[in-house]
């Protein structure tokens, strides 16, 4: 019973008891109510499905909504670290590249946000108020840990050495993005950072985290995925193929969902009516955890230990990160018509990822100083100025690209069609907009 | 043995006999291998799959085959002894998910393994339609080749078995051909089906290889045992004709030889093609034919309506209009769900397409 415990996987009695083995038959699931026997002691003849006790009452289990899995908080409002034991103990250097990664990621979506009103670009999606889940976490991950995310975890590439030029080109589409301008604003994606390139359809990319994490433990051993969802997209029936698989196939992948409150306009109670995401880990089987996401620290000690387990228990494990939303969902959203301006004012000054995380190094580690804030917050405006001038300017891909990477090599069909667009655009070129781009 | 028992047994025997005439609407004739394939030996269909696994695991160690019940064998025995001979990690079950399945073989492709996924009925593939058409399909293109899943192999057993009634008989090759950035790959006999298997798994592309069930135990011919592989997108004249091309793929191939045969006896020459590759597919095998015959009958035994024979005949309306003598029929399954004990009135059997031949030789 020991060794279960030791190891955190419970699950493993269930393989003992398929197997036969009555060495290891202990049942660690002894109900406490009355009227309970212990059968797996007895003959080993219990269901296939679960070991389990049999009951003579009748009794339903409740959810147990009045008594949620908490939320695990390292640093208080202000900033001050509310047990001493919980210090990770990070240096200077790393407590400021969280903040400034946060400051920049900020002030990029500010220019970046007000660049699509103005019409520069279609699209785009603001991070506001969920800094701290996308920095902590990524700094207690390794760089070759594969990262599989949604859209709203810019600062994960941020804190990865995603430079402003690189985001700037993709949200521009023009020659310099990696994919021609193929995808809409924000879907990032990166080779040398291993962030896999996001896509528009939610949740597909969870059970591609598990496989992922599947086929690296046999080829990389050492390295985890982690997979970033909304709690939206939690909904979905990829999810639960996520989970299940990971847990049944001993992937050692993170889940990490950003529970802020809404998907687009619906709420989160009329998303789910359990205890949130984390509730349903158990259900699979996963270790879990929920954190304050507003907190960099908790988040950061959580991902660190998650991926310790990962690794060493090759499981699965699950991290809901308690958020909200700042921002609209996208430029394509008004959030003031499904919600109030007095709880958008609280999570935007008083519960604040960022400004709480100022409080940190100014007032607890004395690393920082208002001086130095507003300083960086002049630089980082100005590096995104520049970047986005010049992203601006770049000429878009050539139409030619239309056709690539469809396939490793073009097929017959696609040169056939290709030669017949260049054909085309070339005798009616005064209707399209060949300026703007590379030759055909 | 007692009387009981005995009678029992020629019972079923002669229900196995006369079930199986039933739904035999075909004859199998083995191919000769190339003689440069080197030494052969007598598979079936399912044995020849084996075989082109076992010689993916063995040359390649990142590769994995998964599925739901292919770690016993699999419930059409197409992976039996794998996980004996490579171990549990390399060939294990998944939960019951389709979309989890292809999901997960996307994310093992992406992260660089070789990763042959099974859905246990081509009927059942639906569920995961969106990693597939929306995922796999466009991971390459929509990221600029940062990251591609085109080590993924999706096998499914496909088509008509004689009983499969809606659930166990569709062969659904026309949805997966309106999806770009896949392979779609149908093989009519155990020989193209070690060859082209080879060539999906190792092709840089998702490939979804679908394999008529039907012919699993009743195709057997004499199979290199040597690795090789055949060549995608690349049609294949089997039979050649002068009056009429008659083009399908799969089990229908069997069917067209057939006819091919019969409509000989009252004198007309017919050119049997199969397809193989349904995406990309060889346009320019079937038109240099049509072009030649001047008539053509095209057949599967998905629907017809939006059927893939609907994407053949308007190419070969476009790139052969002035060689054409007479319009092009199509011989398919009708506009219904798949039907259980109807399926013999159901199919694009040989009498079917023998009519359509004389339909246009005599337009």
């Amino acid at each position: 019973m020991r060794h279960f415990i030791k190891f955190g996987k419970p699950y493993l009695h269930t393989r003992s008891l398929l197997r036969g083995n009555s060495g290891l038959q202990t049942c660690t699931h002894v109900a406490k109510s009355t009227g309970v026997q212990d059968v797996s002691k007895s003959d080993g003849n219990s269901f296939i499905g679960m070991p389990h006790n049999y009951v003579t009452k009748l009794e339903f289990l409740e959810p147990k909504m009045e008594n949620t899995i908490p939320v695990y908080q390292v640093l208080d409002s202000d900033g001050k670290i509310i047990d001493e034991t919980q210090d990770p103990k990070l240096s200077d250097e790393i407590v400021l590249k969280m903040y400034k990664d946060m400051k920049m990621l900020n002030i990029m979506d500010g220019i970046m946000y007000s660049a699509q009103r103005q019409g520069r670009i279609s699209f785009y999606m603001t991070n506001y108020g969920e800094e701290a889940a996308h920095i902590g976490s990524a700094a207690a991950l390794e760089m070759k840990d594969l990262v599989f995310a949604q859209y709203r975890e810019a600062g994960v590439l941020m804190w990865r050495g995603f430079r402003l030029d690189q985001f700037m080109d993709q949200c521009y589409a023009n020659i310099n993005d990696p994919a021609s301008g193929k995808q809409m604003p924000v879907h990032y994606g990166s080779k040398d950072l291993n962030f896999v390139t996001i896509s528009s359809p939610l949740a597909t990319q969870m059970p591609q985290a598990a496989g992922a994490a599947y086929a690296l433990k046999r080829t990389n051993p050492g390295t985890c995925v982690i997979c970033y969802f909304g709690e939206g997209a939690a909904s979905e029936g990829d999810a639960h193929a996520a989970f299940n698989f990971a847990a049944t196939l001993d992937a050692p992948c993170i889940f990490f969902c950003r529970n802020n409150g809404y998907a687009i306009s619906t709420p989160a109670h009329e998303q789910y009516r359990g205890d949130g995401i984390a509730s349903r880990g158990s259900g699979y089987g996963m270790l879990t955890i929920r954190v304050d996401g507003n907190d960099t620290l908790a988040v950061y000690n959580a991902t660190r230990k998650a991926r310790q387990i990962a690794l060493e228990e090759s499981r699965p494990v699950l991290i809901e990160a308690m958020t909200y939303r700042v921002g609209d969902h996208s430029t394509s959203d008004d959030s003031s018509t499904y919600r109030t301006a007095g709880e958008l004012e609280y999570w935007t000054k008083t519960n604040n990822p960022v400004t709480r995380f100022e409080r940190y190094i100014t007032n607890e580690r004395n690393c920082w100083s208002a001086e130095e804030d507003e300083k960086l917050s002049k630089d980082c405006s100005k590096q995104v100025i520049e970047a986005f001038t010049a992203a601006e300017k770049r000429l878009k891909p050539s139409p030619s690209l239309v056709f690539t990477d469809v396939y490793d090599e073009l097929p017959v069909n696609l040169k056939k069609q290709q030669k017949q667009m260049r054909e085309h655009v070339g005798a009616h070129s005064q209707h399209y907009p060949l300026k703007r781009h590379e030759p055909l | 043995m007692s009387l009981l028992r005995q009678s029992r047994n020629i019972l079923s025997n002669l229900k196995a006999k006369s079930l199986a005439k039933r739904l035999m609407h075909f004859k199998f004739e083995p191919d000769n291998p190339s003689t440069n394939l080197g030494p052969t030996e007598n598979m079936n269909y399912l044995k020849a799959l084996t075989n082109a696994m076992d010689i993916s695991l063995e040359n390649d160690p990142t590769a994995i085959i998964f599925g739901e019940d292919v770690a016993f064998g699999g419930v059409f025995r197409c992976t039996v002894g794998l996980r004996e001979k490579y171990g549990s990690d390399r060939v294990f079950n998944t939960p019951l998910c389709e979309q989890g399945i292809v999901g997960f073989g996307i994310g093992a492709a992406v992260a660089g393994s070789t990763a042959i996924a099974e859905i246990q009925f081509a009927d059942y593939i639906l569920p995961a339609f969106d990693q597939i058409v929306n995922e796999a399909a466009k991971y390459r293109y929509r990221s600029g080749g940062l990251f591609e899943c085109g080590k993924l192999t999706i096998r499914t057993p496909c088509g008509a078995v004689g009983h499969g009634a809606l659930y166990h008989s569709q062969t659904p090759e026309a949805y997966f051909a309106h999806s770009t950035g896949l392979k779609v790959v149908i093989p009519r006999s155990p020989i193209q089906a070690k060859g082209l298997l080879l060539a999906c798994i190792r092709d840089d592309n998702p490939c979804i290889f679908l394999e008529p069930k039907i012919l699993y135990r009743a195709a057997e011919e004499e199979v290199p045992v040597g690795d090789y592989t055949l060549p995608l997108s690349q049609a294949e004249v089997l039979r050649e004709g002068s009056d009429v091309t008659l083009i399908g793929y799969g089990t229908q191939i069997h069917v067209l030889k057939e006819v091919a045969e019969l409509a000989a006896k009252d004198g007309i020459s017919c050119e049997v093609i199969d397809l193989v590759t349904i995406l990309p597919w060889d346009a320019d095998t079937v038109c240099t034919s049509v072009s030649k015959t001047g008539r053509c009958v095209i057949t599967h035994e998905s629907p017809v309506t939006g059927g893939f024979a609907g994407e053949v005949a308007a190419t070969i309306q476009k790139e052969c209009f002035l060689n054409l003598e007479a319009p092009v029929e199509r011989v398919c399954g009708y506009d219904t769900p798949f039907p259980h004990v109807l399926e013999p009135f159901f199919m694009p059997d040989k009498w079917r397409c023998l009519q359509a031949v004389k339909n246009v030789v005599n337009y």
